[in-house]
């Protein structure tokens, strides 16, 4: 096989996880758009998700079809409680407060998952065959291509709606001037609700196509972590940027993990990271007064 | 309230903060179909009025401590901002506040959530367009590319696409060129005449106030201090010497002799 063969098959793999960190780092900007808060329990709602799946279709045997709606669903289900009951309440209090507590949460389910399904890592149900898929001589693994698919798929649709659907006009406008999105009528808490539920059954989605791959365990929320960096890359506030810089940062750590040799995965992701505080500090699609944390 | 009263507020006090208290007991009450007009220099809380009456004072951490509005029948104390919004009242906020990143159809586009459960039909951007054909034109591109005077007039224009039976207005005036003052305010009292709708209109420009106002309150320092018609108001001696900048019958009144007002004020720009 040829080098260069070799190396648009790295690339499609890198651009396959860089779509599964394109659609966490969705979860992280519909909600910070929405209400300004970081919500860094993202990483453990989609852990959550991956869990929920295994609990329904290891765990109680169902479909793996009828698992991967509830999983989701209770995906959404944390983020509902999680804004009804904590951060509304918080409404007025420094971003830096509302942040700490996410990362409580964040450990808070660590804590349950290790204490209901222990620390070793499973492999969830398989739902997706697993004979490899050839696009012309390129191989990839089917896994990584659903991954892909899919992700894209979810981030187009949410583009479109964005742009296209009131609600998506809604969620703008709040995210713009609150004050003015309430006297034009907008319900901005019902909208900081659908952020949060929205966001958070992402999370949980990823969080399956992540499992599928490459197993559950209670760490894999570290992947959230590299998603942060995505959305911090592309712009807090922008869904383009996290398209992007998903891409991007996949291809690079996939790069980088193949001819540097696997330790300098995320050394290369902190590189970019770096220099883009530096160059563009509200990322490459952000809004400039960010603030930053 | 009377049948023929859109809203009544009643001896209202508010308070920023839980500290700084700006309203101290003000009352005022607008007739359905009528506009009225709210005068004051800066900081007697002419927008603080009105944020009490769309709920929109607890976003700024103000609470009306005493006192009860009534819109349309109901206290505004039992609804949201956003319910108000949908039983009818439409405030336009001071300094415009468009949603700048958005175009001009999607800023039209989030005011139609203020039809959200009403079951009307949903209004026509045309009829926003009649009034103010410019925005047509720049319908497409970003509201923060209008000008100063384009973004008044979206920013009543959304009002008119919520079906508003009142609308609270905050110094449309504000930062405009005479000429476009003289249009924008020609447009808001066609408004009123055209669609029936109610109007509180608070300003500085006193005299383009009056032009459009069937009645007015002037406010100092959280309460009103005088009120009537516009046709009484404008033959006041004080409100002719201090709030329309008129030199005053035939002795001229040294600023000292006139007990209300505190300061001097430039009320026509
Ligand atoms: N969010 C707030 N927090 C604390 N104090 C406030 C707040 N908003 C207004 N104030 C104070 O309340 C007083 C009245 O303000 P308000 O904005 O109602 O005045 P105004 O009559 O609308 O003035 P202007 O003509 O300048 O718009 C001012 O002294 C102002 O400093
Ligand atoms: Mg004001």
């Amino acid at each position: 096989m040829s080098d260069f063969l070799f190396f648009l098959e790295v690339s499609l793999a890198g651009l396959g996880s860089g779509a599964l960190l394109s659609l966490t780092a969705l979860a992280f900007v519909l909600i910070y758009k929405a209400t300004r808060v970081i919500n860094l329990a993202v990483s453990e709602i989609l852990m959550m998700g991956g869990y929920f799946f295994f609990a329904l279709a290891a765990g109680m045997s169902l479909s793996p079809w009828v698992a991967l709606p509830l999983a989701i669903a209770g995906g959404g289900l944390i983020g509902a409680i999680v804004e009804r009951g904590v951060i509304r309440r918080m409404l007025g209090e420094s971003a830096i407060s509302v942040f700490m507590v996410t990362v409580g949460l964040g450990s808070v389910l660590v804590g349950l998952v290790e204490f209901v399904w222990g620390t070793n890592p499973r492999t969830l149900p398989d739902f997706t065959g697993t004979a490899p898929v050839f696009i012309g001589q390129l191989y990839i693994s089917r896994k990584i291509a659903i991954a892909f698919v899919v992700a894209s798929l979810v981030i187009a649709i949410f583009l479109l709606l964005f742009r296209y659907w009131r609600g998506g006009v809604a969620l703008r406008a709040t995210a713009t001037d609150q004050a003015a999105a309430y006297s034009c009528g907008i319900n901005v808490p019902g909208v900081f609700s659908a952020a949060w539920i929205i966001g958070c059954a992402t999370a949980a989605g990823a969080g399956i196509l992540l499992g599928a791959i490459g197993g559950i365990s209670p760490v894999m929320g570290a992947f959230g972590l590299s998603a942060l960096v995505v959305v911090i890359v592309g712009g807090l506030d922008s869904v383009m940027g996290a398209l992007v810089a998903g891409l991007l940062i996949g291809l690079v750590e996939a790069w980088a993990g193949t001819y540097l040799g696997g330790e300098y995965k995320l050394v290369s992701t902190f590189i970019i990271l770096i220099v883009m505080l530096m160059v563009r500090p509200y990322g490459l699609f952000g809004t400039t007064e960010i603030e930053r944390l | 309230m009377a049948a023929d009263t859109i809203l009544s507020v009643e001896n209202i006090e508010v308070v920023y903060n839980k500290t700084i208290q700006v309203l101290r007991g003000l009352s005022l009450s607008v007739e359905r179909g009528k506009v009225v007009t709210l005068l004051g220099s800066n900081g007697a809380g002419k927008s603080t009025t009105l944020k009490a009456i769309s709920g929109l004072l607890e976003l700024e951490n103000g609470a009306v401590t005493a006192g009860s509005i009534g819109f349309d029948g109901r206290k505004v104390a039992d609804d949201t901002p956003h319910g108000l919004v949908r039983r009818g009242l439409f405030h336009v906020m001071e300094g415009r506040r468009i949603f700048e990143d958005l175009t001009v159809e999607e800023n039209l586009t989030a005011a139609t959530f203020a039809l959200s459960g009403r079951g009307v039909k949903p209004t026509s951007f045309d009829l926003v367009y009649g009034y103010f054909p410019r925005l047509y034109e720049r319908r497409t591109g970003r509201a923060g590319y209008l000008s100063g005077g384009e973004q008044q007039m979206l920013a009543i224009g959304r009002a008119l696409i919520a079906q508003p039976k009142l609308i609270l207005l905050d110094e449309p005036s504000l930062g405009l060129s005479p000429i476009l003052v003289e249009e924008i305010f020609g447009i808001i009292a066609r408004i009123n005449r055209e669609t029936g709708v109610s109007m509180l209109l608070v300003e500085q420009n006193a005299a383009v106030a009056f032009a459009v106002a069937h009645y007015g309150y002037i406010m100092e320092t959280g309460k009103i201090v005088l009120d009537g018609p516009t046709d009484r108001l404008v033959k006041d001696q004080d409100v002719r010497e201090f709030y329309l900048g008129m030199a005053g019958g035939e002795t001229s009144r040294s600023y000292r002799d006139v007990k209300h007002y505190k300061r001097r004020k430039r009320w026509l720009s």
